[in-house]
C-alpha cells in the first residue's frame, strides 16, 4: 500500500486524502485533490518494503576463517598463541627471552602485528626465530585472514609453536578469533592492578594471564594479589604467571605452561 | 575502534543477500556486554556503507539485556557490568544474554 495515499497495488485506494506525489506510471496529481479514483499501478513506498530475516552473527565470517585456522593447526600438532597486551607490557621483551631460552628444544615463528614498522620483527629475528611482520596500518587488532595469509608465508613446521603477538591494545582484539590454541593476556606491573576490571573483555576471553616486569615491583604500587582477583572476577579459575623476562624471574613457569600446551595439542 | 571493522562486516551480510536491490532498514541485536560502542557502529555504518547496496540505509539496534545464572546459588539476575557478580557474592556464572552481535534483519524496497 502507498503510505502517501493509501493506493494499493491493486489499484483501489483506501485512503482519501489530500496530498501531492507523484506516481512511477506517470500520472500526478495536482497539488490538493482529493484522491478517490482507481488506478492500476504498483505502487512503492516505505509500507511495501520486505523483511528478510538474517539471523548472522555479526563476525561469522572471520569466526569461520578462524575456525578453518584452527583445524589446520590442529591437524599439524602446532600450538597458536595469541599475546594480547597494551603497547609496552613487554610482549616481545619476554619473546626474545622465550626464544633464546626455548629455540635449541622448540621450533617457533612470530607474527608480529603492529600498526607500523618492522622494529619488533628485526628484534625477534636478532634473538633467532623467523619472524613476519604485519602492519595493520590504521588497523587495531589482527583477524583471522591476515593469520591465514601469515601461515601461509611462514610455513611452520609440525609440532611447532606460533606465536602472534597482537597489535598493542587492550580493548579491540579480545572480540577477534584468530584460531590461536588460548589467548595470552599481559599486564605489566606499571600498568596498574585494576586494568582487568577496567578492560574485562581481554581478560574473560584470556586462558592464560602473565603479569610481566615484577623486577619493578618495589619500585611501583602495584598489588598482584588485587590485580588476580580483579582478573578472576572476570575470568574464574584464571591461570595466572607473574614474571620478569629481565632477570628471568618464574619463567619456567611460562616454559612449562608452553610444554603442556603443545603436549595436549600433539 | 574495532567497530569500524563490525560496520564494514554488517554491510558485507546484509549486501550480500541483498544483491543489487537498495536495502533501505538494517536490524541489529546487541547485548549490553557485547564489547562494542554502538555509537561508533552507527558512526560507521554510513560512512562503509557509501555505493553499496546499503547506502542511506537506517541502522536500528536493538538492545539485549545482559542476565546470568549463578552456578553457586542457582539465581538469575541481570548483570549490570562485565564483573557484577551474584548477589550470593558468586563469580562463578553462566551468560544467558547480552553478549549477542547479530545482524537480525534487512528491509528491501518489494521487488
Amino acid at each position: 500500500m502507498c503510505a502517501t495515499c493509501g493506493c494499493t497495488p491493486s489499484g483501489v485506494a483506501t485512503l482519501v486524502r489530500t496530498h501531492d506525489h507523484s506516481h512511477e506510471n506517470g500520472h500526478t496529481h495536482e497539488n490538493g485533490q482529493v484522491h478517490d479514483h482507481v488506478h492500476p499501478h504498483d505502487v512503492l513506498d516505505a509500507t511495501d518494503l520486505r523483511t528478510i530475516a538474517l539471523e548472522r552473527a555479526v563476525l561469522a565470517k572471520n569466526d569461520a576463517l578462524a575456525g578453518a585456522n584452527r583445524r589446520w593447526l590442529d591437524d599439524r600438532g602446532i600450538v597458536a598463541l595469541n599475546l594480547v597486551s597494551s603497547p609496552g607490557s613487554g610482549k616481545t621483551s619476554l619473546l626474545e627471552r622465550t626464544i633464546r631460552d626455548l629455540r635449541a628444544h622448540v621450533p617457533l615463528v612470530v607474527i608480529e602485528g603492529d600498526q607500523a614498522t618492522e622494529n619488533d620483527a628485526a628484534r625477534i629475528r636478532a634473538a633467532g626465530a623467523r619472524a613476519l611482520q604485519v602492519n595493520t596500518g590504521t588497523g587495531c587488532h589482527l583477524e583471522a585472514d591476515i593469520i591465514r595469509r601469515a601461515l601461509d608465508a611462514l610455513e611452520p613446521v609440525d609440532d611447532s609453536v606460533v606465536m602472534i603477538e597482537n597489535v598493542g591494545n587492550l580493548v579491540c582484539p579480545a572480540l577477534f578469533d584468530l584460531g590461536e590454541y588460548s589467548k595470552v593476556a599481559l599486564l605489566s606491573v606499571t600498568e596498574g592492578d585494576d586494568k582487568p576490571a577496567k578492560y574485562p573483555y581481554l581478560f574473560a576471553a584470556a586462558d592464560l594471564f602473565i603479569i610481566t616486569k615484577i623486577d619493578l615491583l618495589p619500585y611501583v604500587d602495584f598489588d598482584i594479589a588485587a590485580c588476580i582477583a580483579h582478573a578472576r572476577a572476570v575470568r574464574p579459575g584464571l591461570e595466572v604467571i607473574a614474571l620478569s623476562a629481565r632477570t628471568g624471574e618464574n619463567l619456567a613457569a611460562w616454559y612449562r605452561w608452553i610444554h603442556e600446551a603443545r603436549a595436549v595439542s600433539v | 575502534m574495532h567497530e569500524l571493522s563490525i560496520a564494514r562486516n554488517i554491510v558485507a551480510i546484509v549486501c550480500e543477500r541483498a544483491g543489487n536491490v537498495a536495502v533501505k532498514r538494517v536490524t541489529l541485536e546487541v547485548g549490553e556486554l557485547a564489547g562494542v560502542a554502538v555509537d561508533a557502529i552507527t558512526f560507521c555504518f554510513p560512512i562503509v556503507s557509501d555505493g553499496t547496496a546499503c547506502a542511506g540505509a537506517a541502522l536500528d539496534v536493538r538492545t539485549i539485556t545482559a542476565r546470568a545464572r549463578c552456578r553457586t546459588c542457582a539465581a538469575e539476575f541481570r548483570q549490570a557490568h562485565f564483573a557484577a557478580a551474584c548477589s550470593c557474592g558468586s563469580h562463578d556464572i553462566e551468560r544467558l544474554s547480552g553478549h549477542e552481535l547479530n545482524v537480525k534483519e534487512m528491509q528491501l524496497e518489494a521487488a
